[in-house]
């Protein structure tokens, strides 16, 4: 898919809460304090919210340090779509309140998205249409999550919060990098889901990997590579979904990737899965560290399933964009472990008598 | 507090907008159709300034009801950047890293949540700037 005039992000900016959930904690509670799941997901850490902290807060805080690099005035923002999975009212949008904190209410599209771990990147699409057809002047797209893995399954290593957003504009002078072209791979694949009722989604354990995971991803990266004329050594990046710390080094060695060209993306082994933030967060990484001419090929997942692949060309208005906010490893670096008590405490998964 | 109450106050939790008298140039944070000083009805909304630092604080160890499960915790008399003093709780900080004159952030986060079905009520607190 191809924009009909030409579309950049024009700010970028990532949020991940403070605390920290050790994988040899978990392992202490789960496994006797036999630590193989996480070597074999290759998980460090993952990030915890905060009690007060939800998909919503971590969407403003992106959204704030996206609006800092863009240099814009929010309300010359015509769409805020948020993509998320861990919304914390079933009927109620988050993007409003986005929208109304950061000051582009009234006259704004504002929608919320869901498609697991993708629908920051589904919120990214319709936001390239949108500001390309004209019909806004800048979009922003985000994605958003405090996912929740069920206590002691192997979700419980991986499951995180943070976010990312992007701006997206049309007048190339302010472009920090140029959205080339995209391309979205879709099938009905059931390897992950979550009934409305409940409070833990369920997964289809080895199922989630070669015939969702690994299948869409080379699909739609191969997809947009064709469409684009392009092979895996025409790029400085590639970024993917990151579910754990193995799969976008598998994917992308499928692919024809060096780990070269994949591994300054992957900050999953420190942040864990941040789901609609996890792809996201991953390009936001490469955008703090590339250079004017660089060429990224960024490819999301969600299950369900679906991947969207989009190419991505880095332009000069990068630099001065760059220190405008605070970076992926500003976030990564700050950080305070807690233990498993606290954790469950701030996820508000102790039960109390309701009053 | 009830859905109207909140509504009307969202400017200021939001966004941090507070009053400033066109006619004294008496600016407070809070929204205000009268000048708390001189009394004229010529105010306008003025957005703060999102930075400042701890002026007063203390620590709560016998929070009020709603609160009792975030036991200990700061809130803090913040002078923003334009003089402003406005009260807000201070977040991701160890109670005892907390200082007179720590600078200081606005952070967008839940205030309160109404039961199981009520609505969740967002607006500013503050966290230390690294
Ligand atoms: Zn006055």
């Amino acid at each position: 898919m191809r924009p009909s005039k030409p579309v950049g992000i024009v700010g970028w900016g990532v949020y991940i809460p403070r605390y920290r959930l050790k994988a040899e904690e978990i392992a202490r509670v789960w496994n006797g304090g036999i630590n193989n799941m996480a070597r074999a997901l290759r998980i460090e850490m993952k990030s915890v919210p905060s009690y007060d902290e939800d998909m919503i807060t971590i969407a403003v805080e992106a959204a704030t340090n996206a609006i800092k690099r863009s240099k814009l005035s929010p309300d010359r923002i015509g769409c805020i779509f948020v993509g998320s999975e861990s919304k914390p009212y079933a009927v109620k949008p988050g993007s409003t309140i986005v929208a109304e904190v950061v000051g582009a209410t009234p006259q704004v599209l504002a929608a919320d998205y869901e498609f697991a771990c993708k629908a920051g990147t589904e919120a990214l699409q319709t936001t390239i249409g949108l500001v390309s057809s004209g019909m806004v002047e800048y979009g922003m797209a985000i994605g958003s999550d405090t996912a929740q893995g069920e206590p002691g399954d192997d979700l419980d290593y991986t499951a995180s919060a943070g976010g990312a957003a992007y701006i997206v504009g049309s007048n190339k002078s302010e472009f920090a990098a140029e959205i080339v072209e995209t391309y979205s791979y879709v099938t009905d694949t059931i390897d992950f889901w979550r009934r409305a009722e409940q409070p833990y989604p369920s997964h289809g354990r080895t199922f989630t990997k070669d015939p969702a995971y690994m299948r869409h991803i080379i699909q739609a990266s191969r997809g947009l590579m064709k469409a684009m004329g392009t092979k895996p050594e025409d790029y400085d990046y590639a970024v993917f979904h990151q579910p754990n710390g193995k799969f976008p080094v598998k994917v992308a060695c499928k692919l024809g990737f060096s780990i070269a060209q994949v591994k300054e993306s992957i900050i999953v082994d420190r942040i864990g899965n941040t789901y609609s933030g996890s792809a996201l967060l991953g390009l936001a990484r490469i955008l703090d560290i590339a250079k004017p001419g660089d060429k990224i090929l960024f490819c999301s997942f969600g299950s369900g399933a679906g991947s969207d692949a989009i190419h991505i060309e880095v332009k000069d208005g990068i630099e001065e964009k760059k220190n405008l906010a605070p970076k992926v490893d500003d976030y990564i670096d700050d950080f305070v472990a807690v233990d498993y008590t606290t954790y469950l405490k701030y996820r508000g998964m102790i039960r109390f008598n309701e009053r | 507090m009830s859905v109207p109450k909140y509504w009307r106050i969202i400017p200021h939790y939001y966004r941090l907008e507070g009053t400033i008298c066109k006619n004294c140039g008496y600016k407070t944070p809070l929204i205000r159709k009268i000048c708390p000083n001189c009394g004229s009805d010529d105010v306008e909304r003025v957005r703060l300034p999102r930075e400042g630092e701890v002026y007063s604080y203390t620590v709560v160890y016998s929070p009020p009801e709603g609160f009792e499960r975030h036991n200990p915790y700061v809130i803090g008399l913040i002078k923003l950047k334009d003089g402003t003093k406005i009260l807000g709780q201070i977040v991701d900080v160890d109670p005892e890293e907390v200082k007179i004159g720590l600078k200081v952030r606005m952070t967008f986060r839940r205030i309160s949540v109404d039961g199981k079905s009520g609505i969740i009520q967002y607006g500013y607190k503050f966290k230390p700037v690294k």
